[in-house]
């Protein structure tokens, strides 16, 4: 009843106007509260984009407005259709690309989409146009033949995206489409659904990169199955306004003035940009703490425009603190040489295939040296040879003057290493975890009864010892993967895209200790996916096409694409820049 | 430095770790502990395929004096509840075909005279063939009856399976005490390979398979980690079979224990490194139970436990001699029935022992691989 009196209440232009009604929906798994009470209208001709960390409960609203799930309170309409009693005619008029990879990898480009259309009820040989048309959108018209399995992350995306358009839907839903898959591939889906959402089509984009949010046109930003806003992404970042600022070319000390920022009373956030600082006032605070600190630093201090990124994180009451208990424990790192990590001509060939090109390389001690590039530009590849993973087919690796070939016990007890999505043994319970890396790097009696009492004091692990990893929250278990991978206090750390499908807060607690362990002389060697944390770097390397084609500092690499169209562009932009010059060039050269 | 190619702290660290992943993992556990119980069910319950409390119908046309002999035999049996007496062939018909009795018996009128006259008694029986088995066993006990009296009795052909008396021998306790000694093999060698195939591939989908490489663990180290278990879980089981075999089946054990149990430690090595091969090359864990079983039922198949190795062809015969099955098969069950001399379980043995070391040192060459 109450839900008639709502709906009454509001003009029905808007109602008709609107392509989903989302009224009261309540989901629970068990005990998990997946959504609560959530309200919200989703419009025709608008890219609507449902933000939210992992976990937020993206994914739930989403298989509820396909009909895949049933709410447990509340209803949902699609197109005017209810998602519950008209599931059939929500299958035609929504179009919804999975998060995962919805197609067979074993067909072809060509038989997936003949499939689809097929399971669409449409004649695939009466179709030509169409095909043509939608390959001609994706682009995929020179790769029909080619199994779906072996396509980059960024292709499949746009197969999925075909598949999903196959019938014309009225609302096309996207469950996180921008996963795995790198800037220029991404900036490609954008311009795809661009063209979509002009013609009238409504499309739920869902993200957990709060950068895209900030090119929708509308947001609906959901955190723990709540609706913590609701509108256009401008509006929340308004807000903000006048409450972030940058401490200009900081320099070295940069991240001494990120802890100093953080600890401060009036300061919400904070995040390294480059040789710069950005930091975030709390609501009403004023800036003369942050002064004082600029002119004791001798910097400039510049306000700038406010994220996104700043409003959610201000949402949810702001960042961590800046000291990471974990570094101050540390004593400093010393090594013999200067050098901490370096590789020459380092060559990986899979048969034909060649992953690693001729890459060299040094990375100082204390130094965050991260390594970007687009998917299957042999990143990873190359990760893997410097820690040890995969054996080298030419050129050589050191780690901290130890040959990874001939002394690979030695290299690799001096490095740490924590892969993405945690790696931990979810069979054992926190305390037998610990205790597991502290005996496979060796330590015994005394040091590995102290060492693991200090990790459990450093990161809080106390009241969960006896827990699994998997049932510890995302922070706790991050900070548990961390433990495990700096028990033998290893100089050189190794982080293969830590940070992936973790919450900005959570992030921020990780990038805290990872400052604070390169101020102690620790050497980070980082690959990642979200540009923001590329500006974390003291130098970037950027691999495209097995080689690689830039190595520098974050700002000299923006700097470099610097152009009349982008005067002060992002790192994204830089990368974009950088991997399609190096392209021209190749194909110039062939 | 910490950084020597073996290390007992590291080896202990990685040992408790797979101890742990096998005992709450509850696929392994299910490898680890369902098989020896349900065997154990399956064998409790094919002892009670004995045939008891049953009733036959009897159509006796013979008034003399060994039908009237036979009868009486027959109601004293203490399997039978009740003999059923009916006056003509076509109510015995009926009364099977109703499923009221399991065999009946037709005796003819010349029965006492032919046994009088010093010949051998013919009595017709007929089984219900829809209880084919309990029929056989119900048609050996009529018979131990009838040849007491000194009487035959003649299957009819109503049975569709063709009946055979003669060669009648408790069938329940030979096929026991030829299958128990078997089975200890093949549940070692089950559980000793899926716990070794599942232990990679369980680290491979978690990732933490990397985290051990990049760790200054040696490979031999990852892989005595990972056979202990295996060789622990493996050995036990193997001694709870026989000991089963022992105590509640009452096989009797001739030959050496301690043999036997080296033996069984060579088979369950051998048997880890195929384990720890099928692990190496698997993806995921799926990846890993049906390569286990790829390997592990041809290898029952060819190890001559269904069939005798010698009746295979040639080709066959070599590649059974690969199978570190076929040699513990031949070693357990010497040790059960025939009191092996230990030059014969020697003989046995050594072909064991190279298996294990090639196994082992290609498992080792296998994970190695993962690094390339």
């Amino acid at each position: 009843m109450q839900a008639n009196a709502a709906m009454a209440a509001t003009p029905t232009s808007a109602v008709a106007a609107a392509a989903v009604v989302i009224e009261g929906v309540d989901k629970h798994f068990g005990k998990v509260q997946a959504l609560r009470s959530l309200s919200a209208h989703i419009h025709y001709g608008r890219l609507t984009g449902l933000v939210g960390p992992d976990g937020a409960g993206k994914t739930t609203l989403m298989r509820i407005l396909t009909g895949l799930l049933v709410p447990n309170a509340g209803r949902v309409t699609l197109a005017g259709y209810d998602v519950v009693r008209d599931n059939d005619a929500i299958h035609v008029a929504s179009g919804y690309m999975p998060q995962r990879f919805g197609l067979y990898e074993d067909l072809s480009v060509m038989e997936n989409m003949r499939l689809y259309a097929r399971l669409r009820g449409m004649d695939a040989d009466r179709n030509a146009d169409l095909f043509a048309e939608l390959l001609d959108f994706t682009r995929l018209g020179p790769f029909t033949k080619r199994l779906a399995g072996k396509l980059s992350g960024g292709m499949k995306q746009k197969l999925g995206l075909a598949c999903a358009l196959m019938a014309r839907p009225k609302v096309l839903l996207l469950d996180e489409p921008g996963v795995g898959v790198d800037p220029v591939s991404r900036q490609d889906l954008w311009r795809m659904v661009q063209a979509l959402t002009d013609e009238g089509m409504a499309v739920v984009w869902s993200t957990a990169y709060l950068d895209e949010a900030e090119r929708c046109e509308s947001v609906l930003l959901l955190n723990q199955g709540q609706l913590l806003f609701d509108g256009p992404p401008q509006q929340l970042t308004a807000q903000l306004e006048g409450r972030s600022f940058r401490l200009e070319n900081v320099g070295a000390e940069r991240r001494a003035v990120l802890t100093e920022a953080l600890d401060l009373e009036s300061v919400s956030d904070g995040v390294i940009q480059g040789a710069g600082v950005r930091v975030v006032l709390r609501g009403g605070a004023q800036a003369s703490q942050i002064q004082a600190l600029a002119d004791r630093a001798q910097v400039a201090l510049a306000p700038v425009p406010a994220r996104f990124e700043d409003a959610f994180i201000d949402l949810l009451g702001g960042g961590p603190g800046g000291t990471s208990q974990l570094a101050e424990r540390l004593s400093p790192v010393e090594l013999g040489s200067q050098i901490a990590v370096s590789c020459r001509n380092l060559t990986k060939r899979f048969g034909e295939f060649t992953a690693t090109d001729q890459v060299s390389f040094e990375v100082r001690k204390g130094e965050i040296f991260g390594l970007l590039g687009p998917n299957g530009a042999g990143k990873s590849t190359t990760f893997k040879m410097l820690c040890g993973l995969l054996k080298p087919t030419a050129g050589e690796a050191h780690v901290v003057g130890h040959d990874l070939r001939r002394a690979t016990g030695a290299a690799k007890s001096r490095l740490g290493y924590m892969a993405q999505k945690f790696s931990l043994y979810g069979l054992l319970s926190v305390q037998q975890n610990l205790e597991f890396s502290a005996g496979v790097y060796g330590l015994e009696g005394n040091t590995r009864r102290e060492r693991i009492a200090e990790m459990i004091e450093t990161f809080d692990l106390g009241e969960w010892l006896s827990a699994t990893p998997d049932s510890l929250p995302l922070g706790h278990k991050q900070r548990l993967a961390l433990a495990c991978s700096l028990m033998h206090r290893p100089p050189v750390l190794f982080l293969d895209e830590p940070t992936s499908g973790v919450d900005p807060i959570t992030r921020r607690e990780f990038w805290t200790h990872i400052n604070g362990l390169a101020r102690k002389g620790v050497t980070i060697m980082v690959t990642t996916h979200f540009m923001d944390e590329a500006e974390y770097c003291d130098r970037v390397a950027m691999l495209s096409r097995a080689r690689l084609i830039a190595l520098d500092t974050p700002d000299a690499l923006k700097r470099a694409a610097a152009n009349v169209e982008h005067p002060d562009p992002t790192m994204e932009d830089a990368f974009i820049h950088l991997v399609e010059s190096a392209d021209r060039e190749m194909e110039a050269a062939a | 430095m910490l950084t020597s190619a073996f290390s007992f702290t590291r080896l202990r660290a990685q040992f408790i770790k797979e101890v742990l992943s096998v005992l709450r993992d509850p696929r392994s556990r299910m490898v680890v502990f369902v098989p020896p119980i349900l065997q154990l069910l399956v064998f409790a319950f094919a002892a009670t395929l004995e045939v008891r409390n049953v009733d036959i119908a009897v159509y006796n046309q013979d008034a003399g004096r060994w039908s009237h002999e036979l009868v009486q035999r027959l109601d004293s049996a203490r399997f039978i509840t009740h003999v059923r007496h009916v006056d003509s062939q076509w109510q015995l018909h009926e009364m099977i075909d109703r499923g009221e009795v399991i065999a009946a018996l037709a005796i003819p009128v010349d029965f006492s005279r032919t046994i009088a006259a010093g010949d051998s008694g013919r009595a017709q029986v007929l089984v219900d063939g829809r209880r084919s088995n309990s029929g056989q066993i119900t048609v050996a006990y009529l018979s131990t009856i009838a040849a007491d009296v000194g009487a035959e009795v003649v299957p009819d052909a109503q049975a569709p399976t063709p009946v055979v008396v003669r060669h009648w021998f408790n069938p329940n306790l030979v096929y026991r005490w030829f299958i128990v000694p078997g089975l200890t093999g093949i549940l070692a060698l089950f559980s000793a390979l899926l716990i070794t195939s599942l232990s990679i591939a369980r680290e491979r989908e978690l990732g933490t398979f990397d985290q051990l490489l990049v760790s200054p663990t040696s490979t031999p180290e990852i892989i005595i980690s990972k056979s202990l278990p295996a060789l622990a879980i493996g050995t036990l089981l193997g001694l709870f079979m026989i000991s089963a075999g022992v105590f509640l089946f009452g096989i009797p054990f001739t030959g050496s224990f301690v043999l036997l149990l080296a033996s069984l430690v060579l088979f369950i090595l051998s048997v880890v490194g195929i384990g720890l091969m099928i692990s190496a090359v698997s993806m995921t864990q799926q990846q890993a139970i049906l390569g286990a079983f790829a390997i592990g039922v041809p290898a029952v198949l060819m190890s001559g436990f269904a069939t005798p190795v010698e009746n295979m062809p040639i080709v066959l015969q070599w590649m059974a001699q690969a199978i570190p099955l076929t040699h513990f098969l031949i070693i357990v069950e010497g040790s059960f029935l025939k009191a092996m001399p230990p030059g014969d379980v020697l003989a046995s043995l050594w072909p064991l022992a190279v298996i294990a070391l090639a196994t082992l040192t290609m498992a080792t060459v296998f994970v190695r691989g993962r690094l390339q």
